[in-house]
């Protein structure tokens, strides 16, 4: 149990391995070690930054879509208007063509009238000329007469 | 269980067998080869398993071997940064490397008693001492090689001068400078002396109480080296991490400067 040289070879085994592993062993696995940690780190900011810009996305989306609800709301509105509008202008046009065609239909009902009067004027006076002449044919001068019927005709 | 060749010398015989150390060499010049081989073969596996862990290393997801070896960098390292606040390019590495090389030297002491001796006297090995850190001179090659490296840091922190002012003026002043000078060297002699005798003390007597065990009656061992196997788990692992920890102390309070 005496200490001897076995020390010396012992303090050279141990210097040894600790120059190993100071050289080739600490220094790879403290890197991957490090390395590691950032990649990690890297991929929570990013996850981090990918969830703000969904969120901001859909913001976005959300203001869009009510934007869009708001211009076809406008755009129905207007649509509506239109439509009353275009309604109120052919229930005019209508009214106004109605009243043309009636006037129109007066006044050939007025004309035929007038038409109508007329012949019957006619007819009347030749009948009565007719009856006239079958009446006086043997005692009137039928030249005089006729100017005589003519003047009644006329006051007619 | 003792062997054939030690059943004549009875207990005492086998004791002194099982602490006997096969050596080579007269005087100072005898050299340990159990022990030197041992602690060879333990060192070599370290490296060979970090080694391994250390070329496959990548950042991307780590294997079975990869991770345990990052389990223990981090874990040293996470004692270094605890109380070393200086920059060190040596002081993680020999921290890992005391760690590891100590528990696989505390390890070799679950392995039965006699089995390894076993197998060594059928190949006409007369004695085997199989755990290296039951030999002083394992313990104190550590420590010493740590004592150099706290008077070497030392005097490269604070400068020559800056030691030896502060071996002679703490901690009671220059007026009382030869007492400072008894009391400082005490306290720096005693660090490799007692992380060597702490280390050495625990694990001779772990060792000793399974010869011990080993000498009871057959039906009664399972029953003692059983749990004395459970609580040496703990000791030994308990014993690495106290020669770090104490190390990383010692280097960090040699980068102090007052």
């Amino acid at each position: 149990m005496s200490i001897n040289a076995t020390l010396i070879g012992q303090m050279i085994t141990f210097a040894l391995l600790v120059w190993f592993t100071m050289t080739y062993i600490w220094p790879p696995l403290l890197n991957s070690l490090e390395e590691r940690k950032k990649k990690i780190a890297d991929g929570l900011a990013a996850a981090e930054k990918g969830r703000e810009d969904m969120d901001l996305a859909q913001k976005k989306a959300k203001n869009v879509l009510k934007d869009a609800k708001s211009q076809s709301s406008e755009i129905v509105s207007l649509a509506q208007k239109r439509a009353n509008e275009i309604v109120e202008e052919s229930k005019d046009n209508a009214k106004k063509e109605g009243d043309r065609l009636i006037l129109a239909a007066k006044a050939q009902i007025e004309q035929e009238i007038q038409q109508t009067k007329e012949n019957l004027r006619r007819e009347v006076a030749a009948l009565a000329v007719s009856a006239a002449e079958q009446i006086l044919s043997a005692e009137i001068d039928q030249n005089r007469h006729q100017e005589l019927v003519n003047k009644i005709s006329n006051k007619l | 269980m003792a062997t054939e060749a030690h059943a004549a010398e009875g207990a005492t015989g086998y004791i002194v067998h099982h602490l006997t150390p096969l050596s080579a060499g007269e005087g100072f010049w005898t050299l340990h080869l159990d022990t030197l081989f041992f602690s060879a073969l333990l060192g070599g596996l370290f490296i060979l398993f970090f080694k391994t862990a250390a070329e496959r290393a990548t950042s991307e997801v780590p294997g079975l071997v990869q991770n345990f070896a990052e389990m223990m960098i981090e874990f040293v390292d996470n004692q270094v940064k605890d109380s070393f606040h200086g920059k060190s390019k040596l002081i993680a590495p020999l921290a890992l490397t005391i760690f590891c090389w100590v528990f696989l030297f505390n390890f070799m002491d679950l392995f039965p008693v006699d089995l390894l001796p076993s197998i060594g006297s059928v190949m006409f090995v007369p004695y085997l001492k199989v755990v290296p850190s039951t030999d002083l001179n394992a313990t104190f090659a550590m420590s010493i090689s740590v004592f150099s490296l706290i008077i070497f840091y030392s005097i490269k922190i604070k400068g020559p001068w800056g030691f030896a002012k502060e071996l002679l003026f703490q901690p009671f002043g220059p007026w009382l400078l030869p007492f400072n000078l008894l009391l400082k060297l005490v306290e720096e002699i005693a660090k490799p002396i007692s992380l060597a005798l702490r280390l050495f003390g625990n694990l001779y007597a772990g060792e000793l109480i399974f010869i011990l065990i080993a000498l009871l009656p057959s039906y009664l061992q399972p029953v003692l080296s059983f749990p004395w196997a459970v609580f040496h788990i703990l000791i030994i692992t308990l014993q690495a991490f106290i020669f770090m920890v104490l190390t990383i102390v010692y280097l960090s309070m040699a980068h102090e400067d007052h």
